[in-house]
């Protein structure tokens, strides 16, 4: 191939498309408006007008957890470059695969305080995966072609490309992505056979097991959700998943518990609690599931399968560690499952599934039906009914409505639940569905949020107005920021300090204002005739203001620092001597 | 046994590109690990590689996390923990300055001739000794000389290597 000649705008642009690139989502500046420039004069990649940097990462890690590509973003140096940082930390706590684009201000003056300078791959550094500051014209194609690779291999995550004013001006050789080379960055996606095999010989002999699986599967790609589903069923074993890991096994199914953790159920904590032998896929023992360490599955061997090293023996120590790419590990499992003729202990699961029913058999996520206010969890069962058999997509906020949202919305499916797990961000979900809705013109995409947690980046709104995205903003509006609130009525005396969200606007004007649908569900009769006109609209935002309990709290909840078989079942449960003095100092 | 604070020296071959280091020092203040001492320095001119020495402390499962965080780094090629990895060996270098006159003066000189260190500045007052050895062999030569008119010390921190015919 004769070598091209272009500019440094042109590389980014030509490299974006041979990465497939077909959406990025930006904000304009002083030091980006070559790349500007460049996306106005071609057609292949729409660009995304947001209306503040966070919202464009979040937007991206949208697009990119609903069609498993790499999201893209494109920012100002400064304070564009800033605003993106939230958002980048997000997708690393999340393992997202995305590339962000920043400018910076010309080379010959970086370090000099210039105007909108900022130290971006300074301030993004342990915030991003990897990062890039790229002085030389003639780097940038590789580099571009780079963190994409860098982005999606191994754990996904953000890779930010810090690309001086100059650079973009510049004239350079474009290199196609076939040419690039990564000199040191191989993740170990096959596993070791041999541990496979032992770990194999283990589940086999199992009398309580139970899969615990995580984001990894379904960073994994569709195919390592079907390979798990085949294997659970294969083994017969019940099986739990992380927030992030909701969707890779299907909920309908008899053998899923629900999700684990801090609001997990009680079935699938017990089941934790009391397992001799735990498989776990793709998930990383956080402390939202652990809960107390020393009592974490006290009796039990573990595997842990995970493609990042650095994520096993970090928590807890496990006994068959397994480095490896969720779906290579499971198609050698049932593999060697299938060839060396294993079959569970049928009398020991039987005796198994027979506690585990126990446990389901107390009903945990049940609440308190009443005629006299619209409960958040009757909200959702609701919801859930409307979306049954449609093709669907659901992103949360941060607060009492996300646990809701994950406790009583099942997905049979993986990338249609996405929600901000490990940084526990408010202001992800509006952005994040205006990218899944972009992604899925023709799917109905749902933001499940809280009064508070809408306002944190409500003015997205805009964005999904003028691209006809049809979100619908779903508001659980208690008007307090209930998860603090009930933190406070735990751990603080009830003492309720600047939890009430006070001076809301009025949800459904607001919506009218922007030129959306705004509907609103005071009584309990109203909920499911909201939800219908909110399905009914489909060229346009809906914002659906619903005033539930005020008071509601969630519920299984297993507080700071506790054992998952401590678990709190409701407000009977007095709070008071619920977390030990070493538990107060959690999060 | 668990708990036990081992003391270990890895090396870590990276890419020699800006930021690397900012990468490994943040990857340690940010996870809260100790660095004892760290060295680095190119030691591969035309494939850019530099090679950083690292002493640290932990429990086995914390240094057991630093190698896997360390390797997780994109530009980084190999580490290695010398420690683990059979014997090696270490070595410092210091330049020690000392001030003086009469017995003091004649007695740090007689020193760092025991000590084997070179006298690489030399006035009427002061010399400056360079010596070369084993952290607490220059621990010890700093200790002798704080006595004598110690006015600084600069040390390199360890680097090291595994020892017989394998790289590392
Ligand atoms: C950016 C950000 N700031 C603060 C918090 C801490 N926080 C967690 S939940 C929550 C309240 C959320 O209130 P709302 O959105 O109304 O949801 P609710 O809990 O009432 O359902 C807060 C402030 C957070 N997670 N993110
Ligand atoms: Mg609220």
């Amino acid at each position: 191939m004769p070598e091209q000649k272009l500019t440094g705008a042109q590389i980014v642009i030509k490299a974006l498309k041979d990465q497939g690139v077909d959406i990025i989502f930006g904000y304009p500046g002083g030091a980006v408006l070559p790349i500007y420039d460049a996306i106005f004069q071609q057609n292949d990649i729409k660009h995304i007008l947001v209306r503040h940097e966070q919202a464009a990462v979040h937007a991206a890690e949208g697009y990119a957890r609903s069609t498993g590509k790499v999201g893209c973003v494109l920012v100002t140096s400064g304070p564009g470059a800033t605003n993106a940082v939230t958002g980048l930390l997000d997708a690393l706590c999340d393992s997202i695969p995305l590339v962000c684009l920043s400018g910076q201000v010309p080379t010959h003056l970086i370090g000099n305080d210039a105007f909108q300078e900022a130290d971006t791959t300074g301030i993004t550094r342990p915030c991003t995966k990897h990062n890039y500051l790229v002085k030389d014209v003639n780097q940038l194609a590789r580099t571009m072609h780079e963190a994409f690779y860098v982005a999606r291999s191994g754990r996904p995550g953000p890779v930010l490309v810090d690309i001086p004013k100059d650079v973009q001006f510049a004239d350079g050789t474009y290199i196609p992505p076939t040419e690039v080379k990564h000199k040191t960055y191989r993740p170990q996606v096959k596993p070791e056979i041999a541990r496979v095999e032992e770990a194999i010989e283990l589940i086999a002999t199992a009398k309580r097991p139970i899969f615990y699986t995580g984001g990894g599967v379904v960073n994994a790609g569709p195919i390592a959700a079907k390979l798990l589903t085949q294997f659970v069923k294969m083994t017969g074993f019940p099986i739990t998943s992380t927030l992030m890991g909701l969707g890779a096994f299907p909920a309908s199914d008899p053998q899923w518990l629900g999700m684990l953790g801090m609001h997990g159920t009680y079935e699938a904590n017990l089941a934790m609690y009391n397992c001799d032998v735990m498989i776990n896929i793709g998930a990383r023992f956080d402390d939202r599931v652990t809960g107390k360490l020393s009592e974490f599955a006290p009796g039990s061997k573990k595997i842990h399968v995970d493609i990042d090293p650095s994520s096993i023996n970090k928590n807890v120590a496990v006994d068959i560690p397994i480095v490896g790419d969720a779906g290579a590990v499971l198609e050698d499992m049932i593999r060697i499952w299938k060839a060396r003729q294993k079959r569970a202990d049928q009398t020991a699961l039987k005796e198994w599934w027979g506690q585990v029913e126990g446990w389901r058999a107390r009903n945990c996520l049940n609440y308190n039906r009443t005629e006299a206010v619209i409960k958040p969890q009757y909200a959702l069962e609701r919801l859930r009914e409307a979306l049954r058999g449609k093709n669907h997509y659901v992103t949360t906020e941060v607060g009492q409505h996300q646990m809701w949202a994950a406790q009583f919305l099942p997905f049979d499916e993986p990338n249609r639940w996405m929600t901000s797990g490990g940084l526990g961000t408010m202001g992800y979900g509006l952005p994040a569905a205006i990218g899944a809705q972009l992604a899925h013109p023709d799917a109905i995409v749902v933001d499940v949020s809280g009064e508070a947690s809408f306002l944190m980046n409500m003015q997205e709104i805009g964005t999904a107005v003028q691209y006809r995205a049809p979100v619908k903003i779903f508001i659980l509006n208690n008007k307090y920021m209930g998860m603090v609130r009930q933190w406070q009525e735990l751990l603080h005396g009830s003492r309720y300090s600047n939890s009430y969200s006070e001076a809301l606007p009025d949800f459904v004007k607001l919506a009218e204002s922007w030129g959306c649908v705004g509907l609103r569900a005071t009584t309990v009769a109203e909920v499911d005739e909201v939800i219908e006109k909110m399905l009914a609209v489909t060229d346009r935002p809906c914002i659906i203001d619903i005033a539930v309990d005020p008071k509601e709290n969630c519920f299984p909840m297993i507080p700071g620092g506790k054992a998952h078989n401590e678990i709190l079942f409701g407000p009977e449960d007095s709070p008071s001597d619920a977390t030990p003095e070493d538990g107060m100092v959690l999060v | 046994m668990e708990e036990k604070i081992e003391k270990h020296t890895i090396a870590v071959l990276v890419d020699n590109e800006p930021g690397v280091l900012a990468r490994v020092i943040g990857l340690f203040s940010g996870r809260g690990y100790n660095i004892e001492s760290l060295t680095v320095a190119e030691v591969n001119n035309a494939d850019h590689l530099s090679r950083i020495t690292l002493v640290t402390s932990g429990t086995r499962m914390v240094v057991e996390q630093i190698k896997a965080q360390l390797d997780r780094l994109v530009p980084v090629h190999k580490v290695h923990d010398l420690t683990d990895e059979g014997p090696s060996v270490e070595r410092e270098l210091a330049l020690v300055k000392v001030a003086g006159t009469g017995e003091r003066r004649i007695e740090a000189l007689r020193l760092a001739d025991i000590f084997k260190a070179k006298v690489v500045d030399a006035t009427l007052t002061s010399f400056v000794f360079e010596l070369t050895g084993t952290t607490a062999e220059v621990d010890d030569f700093v200790g002798l000389m704080a006595q004598l008119g110690l006015v600084e010390a600069s040390r390199t921190g360890v680097v090291a290597m595994s020892k017989g015919p394998t790289g590392f």
